[in-house]
Formats: C-alpha cells, structure tokens, sequence
C-alpha cells in the first residue's frame, strides 16, 4: 500500500494504470517499453527510490535540475525559511527577492545588464527571441538542425519538426535551421540582413553532446554581429558550473548578447528560469517594462532559492569538487571504453557534462535499460540514441562516483547481450 | 541588532562539510602516491613551513596572546626539517614482505582525518598534523580553536600552497576558516571522516571519543619532575627554569610541580633562584594561589603568560628578570590547589620526607594528567626505575626540561604535538603520536604449511596500477576507443562483428 496521507495506491502497476488512464499513455508505454518503467518515490541526494523499491543513482539530473542533487538539505532550509515570510509573490511590482537574485545573475556576468525572469526554461527562450526581435526589429531565428530550446511557441519551433509539426507549430518561414559546426551555413543565412538572431546551446545536449569545433562558437557569435544578429547562448544545461565555468560560454570566450538558464537555477525545489539581456538589447524593458508579464516567472520563493543556489556553486569548495569528479570521470570512462571497446566507442565531455557514444544506431537506449538493471539512471539523447547522457551533479562524492563505474562496468555484459538481441531485430 | 527577518542556513557548517568531501577525493589519489612522490611533498612542506615559523609565530602569539614569539617558532620549526628526518626511514608507503612467516603487508592509509588544533599550540599543532597525514598519505581537515582560527588557516593555506605545487592533490591540506563547537561536534561524527586527531580541552578530547568515529585524543598533563639528592641540582634547576620559561610554559609538557626531598630542599631553592627563579614567600605563594584559581577554576588571563606579568597580576614583587615563580608547599598532599596543571610558568616547589614518600606523591598529583608525563633528574637508576614504575605516566623525561622532552625536542622521542596518554589517560594511544598511527596494514598471510616462496617477489611491480595520469577535461575531449584487440576474447570479438555488420546493414 502506497499511502501518501492526501491520495494512496495499492501497487506501482495501479499506479501506472492510472497514471495512462488520467495522465499520458504514451509516456507510461513508452517507459514500460524500453525496460525502465520508473515512478519515482523517495529521493535524496543523488539516489531515486522506485515505487518497486530499487534504487538508483541519478545520473540524468534532468539536465542539471538536480545538480546539487535531490532535496538538497540547505536548499530546503533556504526553501523553508522563505515560506515563513514570502509567496509567489507579485509580479507587477519590485521585489527584495527578485532585486538581489537579479543582481546577483547579473554579477555573475557583468557584461549583462538585466535578468529577466521566467518559471521555466522555455519561457526564458521565447524571452529571450522576443528581445532579439524588439532589438534588431528582425524577425528571422536561426537554431542548429537538432537543436532543443524547450517546447512553448517561438522555442518549439526552434527546434525538431518531431515536436512542432504534430501540433502545426513549425514555422520553417521564420526559423531557419544550419547544421551543428558549419559556420559557413550560418553565414549563408545570416548574409540576407533579415535574422535578428543565432541561438545556440554550447554544447547541445538533447543532440548528446557533440562538442563544438575549435572555434565555431566563436566564428558564430562574430557573424552575428558581423550582419547584425544578436548571439543568443542557451545555458540550460551547460550553465550552473557544469562545463566547469558558471555559464559555458564562457570557457569558449565568448560574451552573447543574450543568454538564458533555467532548469538547476531552482535547486530542483522551486522552479525558475531566466533570460539575461544587454543594455541594448534589454531596452524594452525601459520603453515597456510590461511588455512580458508572467505571473509565475522569477516568483519570489524561486529567486530566493535561485540566489542560494549561484552563492552554493561559487563556493571554493564546490568548484574543487566539479573538478574531482570531472577528473574522476574522464579517466574512469578512458578505462571503460578500454574495456568495452567492442560496444563503447566514444567519450564527449567538458567538466560535468559527458555523452558516451555507443556502437548501435540505438546503443544508448540499450545501456540505459542495462544500467536501470545495475541501478543506474542516465539518459540516452533523445536527438541521436547513440549517445548516453551522463551527468554527475557537482557535489557528487568519491565514493558514490566510484560506485557508479562499478556498476557501470558490471552493467557493460547486459548493455552487450541487448544490444545483440536488438541487432538481430534491427 | 539588525536581526535577518530569514533563517539562513549555516554557511560555514557546509563549507565544513564540502571540505570533507573535498578531502576524500585528494585522499583517493594521494593514497596511490608512490614514496619519492610524498617525501618530495613532505620536503616541500617543511621547506614552507621553516621558512615561516617565525611569521607564524607572530601571528600565533599576536592573536591568543599565549606564549613567546621565539619559542613558538622553535616548535614551529620541530615540525619541519626535525620532524621529516625523523621519521624519512619509516617506510609507510612500500608493501613490506616477510618472507620466513610469509607474510605480506600492503599499507593502507586511513583517508580523511579531521583534527583539532588547540589555542596553545595553533600553529605547531597544524604542522605537526600536516605533516603526519602527508607521510602517512592520508588528506586533512583541520579545524582550528577559535582564538586562534587566523592563525591556524593561515598556516594551513600556506602549507597547501606547497604541498600542491609540489605534485599533492588539491584539497590535500585543508582548515576550516570558522570553527564552533557544533560545526566540530557535527564533522567530528560525519562518516565520511575516517579518524579524528583530537588536542584541546578535555571535553573536546570527550567528544571525539564520543563522536562513533575512530579518535586519537590525548588527555592534558600534570607533570612532576622529582629531583634526587643524586641530581646535579644546578643542572637539574636550569632544566626546569629553561622548561617552564619555554613558550610561558603552554605546553601541555611542561613540569607542573618540582618534588625534592626534604635534606635537598634548600639547596634546590638556592640553584632555582640562581637559574632565574624567582622563590615565593609563603605570602606570595597565597597570593599567586589566590590568582591563578578563583572560583575553584584555573584563571585563563594567566595562561601563557610570562612570570614577570603573572607576578604583577598577582602582587607579588618580583624581579624582571625572573623567568619563572616558585611556589613553595612545605609538603606533599592531594589538596593544594598549587599541585594542579599550570600552563604558565609557575613550578609549585614542594619536598618530601623521603623517595617512598615522594613516589607516593608523585603516583598521586600524576593522576591529574595521567598517562602524561614526569621527569627525573639525578643518576641513580634504581630510583629512575622505581619511580617510572610507580607514576601513571607514559613517559619519564631524565635529567633534561621534560616541556621540551616529552614532545621529541630535547630527547630522542618523536616530535610531537600529540603526547599519547595512553589507557591511564583515557586515550587510544600510549606514546608520541606518529604517522604510523595513520595507517593500517591489510596482512596477507599464507597457511603455515602451505609452500610459499616471497622472497624473489617483486612486490612493488604487483603492486603498481597502471599508469592513470589525470586528464585535463576542462578543455573538451572527445575520445574514441582504439580498436579492440580481437584476440583477447573471442566471444567479444564475434559480438562486434555482428554489431559491425548489422550498423552496415543499417546504413
Ligand atoms: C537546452 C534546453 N533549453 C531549454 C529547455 C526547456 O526548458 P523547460 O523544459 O524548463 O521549458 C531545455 C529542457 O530540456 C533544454 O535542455
């Protein structure tokens, strides 16, 4: 009996009828089908309780939303002490929350000048192409072939047809797609004057990490300003330290005329997003400041939460930590993909972020499904199967990290015997 | 007071915290350092740490106000080349084989320690740790008193400073910045904290026994150095007079009480004053008495000060040249508050009947420190035998100031800042604590019977890993396999060719 006090199940499979019944079938079926049917129950730290009882280690994160793991004791007592004064608060009008958080962002990169603030981050893209357009008066936004913004309006359509065509939301008019590390393509569009924007992930996740070549990111942004596109960088997942620096673009070298993060921003606890602007780019907010409005976006208990959040990773301590576990991870999956070349053929990684390449059009499927039976949890990339998502959170100890390769290495015969039986049926 | 209208979750109790686990993951590569790479980090350290003992102190002296700016940079200095030389030939890092019981011992180091550094030695202490957990492989987390955490983490960072440039892993040396007693109590029983080194006060040396976690304390000392009538007395005066001027006696080494006999007593009197001592006058004596106790609690303004200051406080019109005051208890008993602990330069002189007597008294006001230390001054063995036996004491210090002898500077005892005192004083370990107590050996141990030849074994070849130098990933990389070696397992190797061909046929 799962009795949660407000509502109670018999079982995970009442559960899991009721959740296809009242909620998303397709979702339910489609965990069920792949060998990694999870509800998650309990969590803490980095550790997922299922309903069944397993548990795993969580190495998905969803992104970097768990970065500092699950229920991160400081950040419920961040998250506590703030309901006993705050709400959601007000969004019309200023805020002590928001004011410090929005600074505090804004420190963290000082050639910004807002934040401006969402509840999610698909929100904070479609600020974030709404402020490309006010400023350039352009209309024209070019993403990556593969690329994921998230899946509201104008970032949908940023992204695969998969997401936008089942609901007529592609608009191959205004969104231009260019392949990942072609510069080239980018300037052939961009050199008809009418773009008002390139946005980009610094490593594009949902795509597995494919690294950007020496300079691309750099060759981009110049071309942006060279035919008067503004750089848009979208640091859900590789902002927050997990490439190493607080925002990833800037261990590549580049400042973008807007960038924008969400996901880990609300510790996992309280969701918010943000989409950081210029002075140039921000001055809508002068000429309308109610231009956007969202009542749920930069809610106070967020900011509060978003703010402990950037003091905890700009720690001495938790940088030092990114570092070891980056280190850690690097050399042990160089063993691995020694002992496991037959089916692990590749490693992509910049600090916390890892894509492990797998020899099968659909590897990375299989190694999930065999790490979910070892009680690990990672992500393939929903853009190329080949590639597992691998990601550590920041404060990730020695000894759980070692853990996770023991079990990695002891999953690596199953991820082997999956992969021949889906052979036969490829 | 501008009270936080929020409750603010404790920042320096999770730095505490992230230092821990910082520390675990330098202690996971240190322990595979091989020994030219620690005693080149250990060098290193002293190296650092000499050249800044006097700084240190300053620092140290400047910020508690206890002790004397030369002598705490003698002890600064102990913990360095001294320390290092002492210990270069013990071998804590190399597999040993004993081939005759076949026996093979391979080192293991005991991860992170967390250790305490006292306000009386806040700098001595850190070296001291340091540079056991760096021969002994091991990672640590100091954690400072807090009249002297500036001090203390200044010394720490400087050491690391070193230690890292020298090859350690980060985090290898790390202080936590502000201590407080429920930050210490909490690291103290985090499981992530493999032993605690524990100085300081008693309650503090409790609680790391108390703490679940395995704990190295020592209980604080009550030294009492008896002088036979076959001392030199005048030697035996110097000693004591060089012993508890040293640092304002804050050592927890240092004599607490000279015992003579009776026929000696004048003439110790006389070498004392001679050796810079100055003798209190009964009303003296109750008036320092009165001073340094009030209230039935030692007066901590007195700690680690020098005898001409104490004197002042104390009304006691001494000359200021005086290095140490003298008490004087005309005889031995339990009671007189005098007999306690003083970690200032004040020596209580008092004399006995007789050795048997003086034995008794000595085995008695010893229990106050029990298992700490005593001192001997004359030459004859019978007496040094019979009165080492007698005293709860784990070490006897003979005919040299027993601050500085006891802890390794004037002996051939380790140096130390750690003075095991042993099951008398309610610790875990009996002598001057060492790297040795930081490292444990898994035994591998052959049946009696069973034929087993070590002595050709290349214990260090087996025991080498394969060379895993740290990646640089800051930097992206992409990595790919080098191609499989289809020799090594034929099933691996039909496995791939299937997966191969099935990815052409895909294409
Ligand atoms: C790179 C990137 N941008 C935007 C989003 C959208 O964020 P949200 O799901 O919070 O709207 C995601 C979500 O996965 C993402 O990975």
């Amino acid at each position: 009996m799962f009795n949660y006090g407000y509502f109670s199940f018999a079982s995970k499979d009442e559960l899991l009828s009721k959740a296809a019944e009242y909620w998303n079938p397709g979702k339910v079926k489609f965990w069920q089908d792949a060998g990694t049917p999870m509800v998650i129950d309990r969590r803490e730290g980095y550790r997922l309780h299922d309903m069944s009882g397993k548990t795993l280690i969580d190495l998905h994160l969803n992104g970097g939303t768990y970065n500092f793991g699950h229920r991160h004791p400081e950040l419920v007592e961040v998250l506590k002490s703030g309901l006993d004064y705050f709400d959601m608060g007000n969004h019309w009008f200023p805020s002590v929350a928001r004011a410090a958080f929005a600074e505090k962002l804004v420190k963290t990169a000082p050639h910004m000048k807002y934040a401006i603030f969402g509840a999610g981050g698909a929100e904070a893209v479609e600020l974030a192409i709404k402020t490309a357009r006010y400023a350039t008066k352009r209309k024209k936004i070019v993403s990556i072939i593969k690329g994921y913004h998230g899946h509201s309006g104008l970032s949908v359509a940023t992204g695969d047809e998969r997401f936008s065509k089942i609901f007529l939301a592609d608009r191959p008019e205004e969104f231009i797609q260019v392949p990942f590390n072609d510069p080239d393509a980018l300037e052939r569009v961009l050199k008809n004057g009418d773009v008002a924007a390139f946005i980009i992930e610094t490593i594009p996740a949902t795509y597995g990490f494919p690294m950007p070549e020496e300079g691309y990111l750099k060759a981009c942004q110049d071309l942006c300003h060279k035919y008067g596109a503004k750089f848009i960088s979208d640091e859900v997942q590789t902002g927050l330290m997990r490439t190493g620096v607080m925002w990833g673009w800037q261990g590549y070298g580049l400042k973008p005329d807007i960038f924008v993060c969400g996901k880990g921003l609300g510790g996992g606890i309280y969701p918010i997003s943000a989409c950081m602007v210029t002075e140039e780019c921000g001055q809508w907010q002068v000429e309308d400041g109610a231009a956007h409005i969202s009542t749920a976006g930069g809610s106070e208990l967020g900011c509060l939460v978003g703010h402990h959040v950037i003091e905890m990773l700009q720690r001495p301590e938790t940088v030092s930590n990114i570092d070891f576990v980056a280190r850690f991870f690097a050399q042990s999956m160089a063993e691995m993909m020694a002992r496991h070349s037959d089916i692990f053929c590749g490693v992509r990684q910049r600090g916390v972020v890892l894509g492990l390449e797998f020899d099968h059009p659909e590897g990375a499927v299989a190694v999930s499904r065999a790490l979910y039976e070892n009680g690990v949890w990672a992500i393939f990339s929903s853009l190329d199967k080949r590639v597992l998502q691998f990601k550590p959170g920041v404060l990730k100890d020695v000894d759980l990290c070692q853990e996770i390769i023991d079990r990695f290495d002891t999953a690596m015969p199953r991820a082997r015997q999956l992969l021949s039986e889906m052979g036969r049926t490829w | 007071m501008d009270m936080a209208r929020l409750n603010v979750p404790d920042r320096d109790l999770s730095s505490a915290r992230m230092k821990v686990v910082r520390a675990a993951w330098a202690a996971k590569y240190y322990r595979s350092f091989d020994r030219d790479a620690v005693l080149r980090i250990a060098g290193a350290v002293v190296k650092a740490g000499h050249d800044k003992a006097g700084h240190f102190a300053e620092a140290a002296v400047r910020e508690t106000g206890y002790g004397v700016v030369a002598h705490k940079t003698l002890k600064n200095q102990l913990c360095t080349f001294e320390l290092l030389n002492h210990y270069r030939d013990l071998d804590l890092v190399s597999p040993r084989v004993d081939a005759d019981r076949k026996i093979i011992e391979l080192p293991s180091p005991a991860g992170v320690v967390f250790a305490l550094a006292p306000v009386t030695n806040p700098v001595a202490t850190v070296y001291y740790k340091a540079m056991l957990a760096i021969l002994s492989r091991n990672a640590i987390v100091l954690s400072p008193h807090p009249l002297a955490k500036t001090c203390s983490a200044e010394a720490a960072r400087h050491l690391a400073a070193a230690a890292e440039a020298a090859g350690a892993p980060s985090g290898l040396i790390q202080c936590v910045e502000e201590p407080s007693v429920p930050l210490v109590e909490e690291i103290m029983a985090s499981d992530k904290v493999n032993v605690i080194m524990a100085t300081g006060g008693t309650a503090m040396v409790r609680a790391a026994y108390s703490s679940g976690n395995p704990a190295l304390g020592v209980g604080p000392g009550n030294a009492v150095a008896y002088v036979d009538p076959s001392a030199a007395v005048d030697a035996a005066a110097r000693c004591l007079v060089d012993s508890k001027s040293f640092d304002n006696s804050i050592l927890c080494t240092n004599e607490s009480i000279c015992l003579t006999q009776q026929q000696n007593r004048g003439n110790m009197e006389r070498a004392l004053r001679t050796a810079g001592a100055h003798i209190c006058s009964a009303d003296e004596t109750d008036r320092l008495r009165d001073y340094l106790w009030q209230d039935g609690a030692f007066n901590a303004e007195a700690i680690g000060k020098s005898a001409v200051w104490i004197a002042k406080q104390a009304g006691i019109r001494a000359n200021d040249a005086a290095k140490i005051l003298v008490p004087v208890v005309e005889h031995p008993g339990q009671d007189d508050l005098l007999f306690r602990e003083k970690l200032c330069p004040v020596l209580t002189l008092t004399a006995a009947t007789d050795f048997d007597q003086a034995v008794t008294f000595a085995a008695q006001a010893a229990k106050r420190g029990a298992g700490h230390s005593a001192a001997f001054h004359g030459t004859d063995q019978r007496r040094l035998i019979a009165y080492s036996s007698a005293v709860p004491v784990n070490r006897v210090v003979v005919n040299a100031p027993c601050s500085q002898g006891a802890a390794g500077f004037a002996t051939h005892l380790p140096p130390a800042f750690m003075i095991g005192t042993g099951f008398a004083g309610r610790s875990s370990v009996g002598e001057n604590v060492g790297p040795q107590h930081l490292v444990h050996w898994t035994r591998i141990a052959f049946g009696r019977d069973v034929p087993a030849d070590l002595s050709a074994l290349d214990i260090e070849a087996l025991a080498r890993k394969p060379a895993s130098a740290p990646v640089p990933v800051m930097a992206a990389t992409t990595a790919s396999a080098a191609e499989p070696d289809l020799n090594r397992d034929a099933l691996r190797a039909m496995i791939l060719e299937e997966l191969r061909s099935l990815k052409g046929a895909s294409e």
